[in-house]
């Protein structure tokens, strides 16, 4: 239905444009070339009312003739079936499969009227929809090439037409922000009406699979979130331990000391880094690095669980290195020079100056890469997906198996759903506390280099 | 201000051991820069090598080649000479009549049993298509490919036990006592417990030494327990325990035999990229998860570019100053930051739950890759057209083209290469993105090819998550070669982008 509409459209907005500048150019050819804007734009002006008035109809219809097809294929088998959200969605499974031809088997009665109806609705529509569309379309073009006229400010029309298109594409970034927001906040708050909040935040248990079986003991399941903010703190922590050195230390080097040609040669270096898969640092955590540290660990006769914290939390810790060294890099080069130049005036040798000028100048951007990369860390989820545990156990032992939100937000949402269940439910809500934090640290870790930047400028 | 405490002069007699100190200690500064380079670096180098070396030998796999008449009678009988027919004859049963008479010593069901094992499941499918491709080899002798099983390639590639040969110097001779065998030689070197000795067609695991008599016992019988001499009969030694690997003493020996005959040949697994998923790891390829990847990517393209342009010349040039355009570049900001797997999350609730969207379908995964990657493509825009001199406009304003028109014809024009620099970039984060899109079911065991939009379908990320989970070896590489494939595109678009930069990288 979809394809032709469009089809349609495409075809009427071309004739829009051609008829117009060719109506357009046919004046300027009366009037000696006295018309206010190029013809191109008063076929450009037609082209864009058609394409607004015919989208317009396909954004209000299409819904609109969705739900008139199902009611009417419903309404034609039996109504006392169609009471369940459950039995109607696989009735009309049912009904679309037997229209495509799909259905396995004998079809029942009621289903054959039901694919009846369905299939005469859906022939209703296609014809109403397309009618109308197309009667739209040409109305549009014979009214504005009508209005065509020498003083027609139609390139005027037509760039207010583009500005607003420009800005509904701009838009976009704040509509997924409401979509996040709305998909995350309905079900979160659906999970806290049947589990307290109080119970979330600050539960001690985490063990959402029992909820399954309804006839079993605590068949409510425990969602505490106290384990999976503690295994996730952990990992985070052993990967800040490495990436937080290793990623500082790298950027004084490459602010401070590197020639532009060692410049030229590790900056590639991290780019690489910063731009391999994590599924791919996954494989590498749970295949090569959960191994060698599992051995290790048992030849030193340490109990090292296989799937453990520090595996995951030093893959991850190699992952954040380039956030922590290109951000601490930049805030080193924004140090004025003539900091530096003050303390060499002084005496001081290079690395003095870096630890007791340029580093403590920098500092609040520093600490700002630092967020960006813990909050990197914290929304990270291949990773700890592949190497790190299930189990919500509440350690803070690195070398035991912990679980993190998002492994628990994938392994709740992965496979069969339903949305009823406080289960599947309770991913949203992790959700929600995941882009709550990572929204929070990324605000003050702006804000900081925000102040910072108005230091020196 | 009283308690201050004024610093006794330094004694200038110290001065030289006090510079010695600092520098030093600058020495040393400057050490923990370059090791911190250094161990990055190690570590990237660590991750290339420890892909390449579990992933190249995913691209190779072991065929047999196994001469045989193309059967009328099991294939084409009526000989109808249509494919349909020849499609559905019986090509399984004449590769393993043919496979079994290579090894005319196997008798017991158990044994043939594990012999058939070798042989894939899918072994007869290249002889299938050969036959279809060429019908005219019916009634006719063939070279027919044969592919091998994962535990079988396995082995052949080296990868389950190392296996180490040494001829028999000395002679070797076999006799039985009683359910065993004690075998005697003069041999100055003797194998050790485990190894296999292989005399006279037959072959023998050594259980026990002592004296010189090594006690045996039987894996396949010989043609005669006549002497061997010197340089007719071999000792083999298997590095792995057989209680560690999957292919056991008896399959290893059938292995050697078909290797040591010139049957068994490595060949590019060009299958690799040609078939879709499977459960059998020999048979599995990424052509499925390759497709899906370039679907979902085209979907993501002809979203987030055309939305992504739009929104950084209307945030660029167009926006004015206020609180709605302050809203969206905070906005975008922090979209850049929003973890994937949020994003994976807005996919679940709104575009399969709340619009009705087909769940694993390239459609739904490129509209969330597309969101995701949005920010990036317009602050990368948002750059290119900042680095735009302001002279271009203005000249083009001042010969009366509007604001409108010097934009799109003059400015954006000259923008565009930094704009698909930023592109690229984007859409090779996208190629990697894995988490958003197990959200939204694209992480279903998915055979067939898709061919549309909206058909179930994964992508190559999620290929290699799926086989990652799996617990065959043969899967382990094959993750890793999907892995080398997956960054082989990857690098190619970043090169591309890279490019695009010095190319078209203009000073003003």
């Amino acid at each position: 239905m979809s394809g032709t509409y469009f089809a349609i459209l495409a075809i009427l907005v071309l004739a829009a444009f051609v008829l117009g500048a060719q109506r357009a150019r046919g004046l300027r050819g009366d009037l000696g070339g006295a018309l206010h804007s190029l013809p191109a734009y008063h076929g450009l002006y037609i082209a864009a009312a058609v394409l607004t008035a015919m989208m317009a109809i396909y954004v209000v219809a299409a819904p609109l003739a969705e739900h008139y097809i199902v009611s009417q294929a419903l309404g034609a088998v039996d109504s006392s079936t169609a009471t369940e959200q459950m039995q109607r969605d696989a009735t009309l499974r049912d009904i679309q499969n037997l229209v495509a031809g799909l259905y396995q088997g004998e079809p029942s009665d009621t289903l054959k009227a039901g694919a009846a109806a369905y299939s005469s609705a859906s022939s209703l529509t296609f014809w109403g929809l397309n009618g109308l569309g197309t009667l739209a379309g040409l109305a549009v073009i014979f009214w504005g090439l009508g209005r065509i006229r020498p003083e027609l400010r139609a390139r005027n029309h037509f760039e207010h037409f583009v500005k607003y298109v420009l800005l509904a594409c701009s838009a976009v970034a704040v509509l997924t922000t409401i979509g996040i927001l709305l998909s995350v906040v309905f079900e979160a708050a659906q999970f806290f009406s049947k589990v307290s909040p109080i119970d979330f935040l600050f539960g001690l248990q985490w063990s959402p699979q029992t909820a399954m079986r309804a006839d079993q003991v605590g068949s409510s399941g425990a969602f505490g979130i106290v384990p999976l903010i503690v295994g996730t703190l952990l990992i985070t922590i052993i990967a800040m331990l490495v990436a937080g050195p290793l990623g500082l230390f790298s950027a004084i080097y490459m602010a401070e000391y590197a020639t532009p040609r060692i410049r030229a040669i590790v900056k590639p270096i991290l780019e690489i880094l910063a731009g391999i898969p994590t599924v791919v640092l996954g494989f590498f955590a749970a295949l090569t690095v959960a191994p060698l540290i599992r051995g290790t660990g048992q030849s030193l006769g340490l109990d090292v669980a296989s799937e453990s914290a520090l595996a995951a939390g030093l893959v991850m810790g190699m992952m954040i290195i380039p956030f922590v060294s290109s951000l601490s890099d930049d805030v080193i080069n924004a140090v004025p020079q003539s900091l530096r130049d003050g303390s060499y005036a002084m005496g001081a040798t290079k690395s003095e100056t870096i630890k007791k000028v340029v580093l403590p100048a920098a500092l609040p951007g520093i600490v700002s890469a630092f967020m960006l990369a813990i909050s990197r860390a914290v929304g990270e989820t291949m990773i700890v997906v592949m190497a790190a545990g299930l189990a919500a156990n509440l350690t803070i032992n690195p070398l035991a198996a912990v679980t993190t939100v998002t492994v628990q937000i994938k392994t709740l949402l992965v496979g069969d759903q339903e949305f009823d269940s406080a289960k599947t439910l309770s991913a949203f809500a992790l959700g929600l506390v995941l882009f709550f934090f990572t929204l929070a640290l990324n605000y003050i870790a702006l804000k900081i280099v925000q102040r910072y930047r108005e230091q020196y400028d | 201000m009283t308690d201050t405490v004024i610093a006794a002069p330094r004694r200038l007699g110290n001065s030289d051991a006090l510079v010695a100190r600092r520098y030093r200690s600058e020495r040393r500064f400057k050490f923990y820069g370059i090791a911190a380079i250094a161990v990055t670096a190690v570590f990237l180098v660590l991750l290339f090598a420890d892909i390449l070396a579990k992933g190249l030998p995913a691209f190779m796999e072991h065929r047999l080649t196994l001469p045989m008449k193309v059967d009328q009678a099991a294939i084409d009988p009526q000989n109808s000479k249509d494919p349909k027919v020849i499609r559905a004859g019986d090509f399984d049963g004449p590769i393993r009549q043919a496979f079994r008479d290579l090894f005319p010593d196997v008798t017991s069901r158990a044994d043939r049993k594990k012999l058939m094992g070798l042989l894939s499941s899918g072994a007869a499918d290249d002889f299938r298509a050969m036959v279809v491709r060429d019908p005219a080899l019916i009634g006719h002798d063939a070279k027919v490919p044969v592919l091998m099983s994962d535990d079988a390639d396995q082995y052949l590639k080296g990868r389950q036990t190392g296996v180490e040969k040494f001829p028999g110097i000395g002679t070797m001779t076999a006799a039985a006592e009683g359910e065993q065998f004690k075998l005697t030689t003069d041999a100055a070197a003797l194998p050790t417990p485990g190894d296999i000795v292989r005399l006279n067609g037959g072959a023998f695991r050594v259980l026990s030494i002592g004296n010189g008599v090594l006690l045996a016992e039987q894996l396949t019988a010989p043609k005669s327990l006549a002497p061997a001499a010197s340089g007719t009969w071999d000792i083999l030694r298997f590095t792995v325990p057989e209680s560690s690997r999957r292919i056991d003493d008896q399959e290893a020996l059938w292995l050697e035999h078909l290797k040591e005959q010139g049957l068994a040949q490595s060949n590019i697994a060009w299958r690799f990229f040609t078939s879709g998923d499977s459960r059998e790891p020999e048979l599995a390829g990424i052509r499925g998860a390759l497709m899906g990847s370039i679907l979902t990517l085209l979907v993501t393209l002809f979203l987030c570019l055309p939305i992504g342009v739009a929104a950084a010349i209307y945030l660029e040039e167009f926006a004015p100053k206020n609180r709605l355009t302050q809203i969206i570049e905070l906005n975008i900001n922090n979209l850049a930051a929003v973890p994937s797997i949020v994003f994976g999350l807005l996919g679940l609730a709104m575009f399969l739950n709340f619009f009705g969207l087909p769940r694993s379908a390239p459609l739904v995964g490129g509209l969330v890759l597309a969101l995701l990657v949005l920010p990036t493509i317009i602050i990368a825009s948002r750059a290119a057209l900042r680095a735009v001199p302001p002279s271009i406009k203005e000249a083009a304003l001042g010969v009366g083209a509007s604001h409108q028109q010097a934009i799109f014809h003059h400015v954006l024009p000259l923008a565009m290469p930094g704009i698909m620099t930023g592109t690229i970039i984007g859409m090779a984060h996208a190629l990697g993105e894995t988490a958003p899109l197990l959200m939204i079911g694209m992480v279903a065991f998915i055979v067939d090819i898709p061919g549309s939009f909206t058909e179930a379908a994964t992508v190559l990320p999620i290929q290699i998550y799926l086989w990652s989970d799996l617990p065959e070896i043969a899967f382990q590489s094959k993750t890793a070669g999907a892995i080398i494939v997956l960054l082989a595109f990857l690098f190619v678009m970043n090169a591309a982008a890279i490019m695009l930069r010095k190319r078209f990288e203009r000073r003003w």
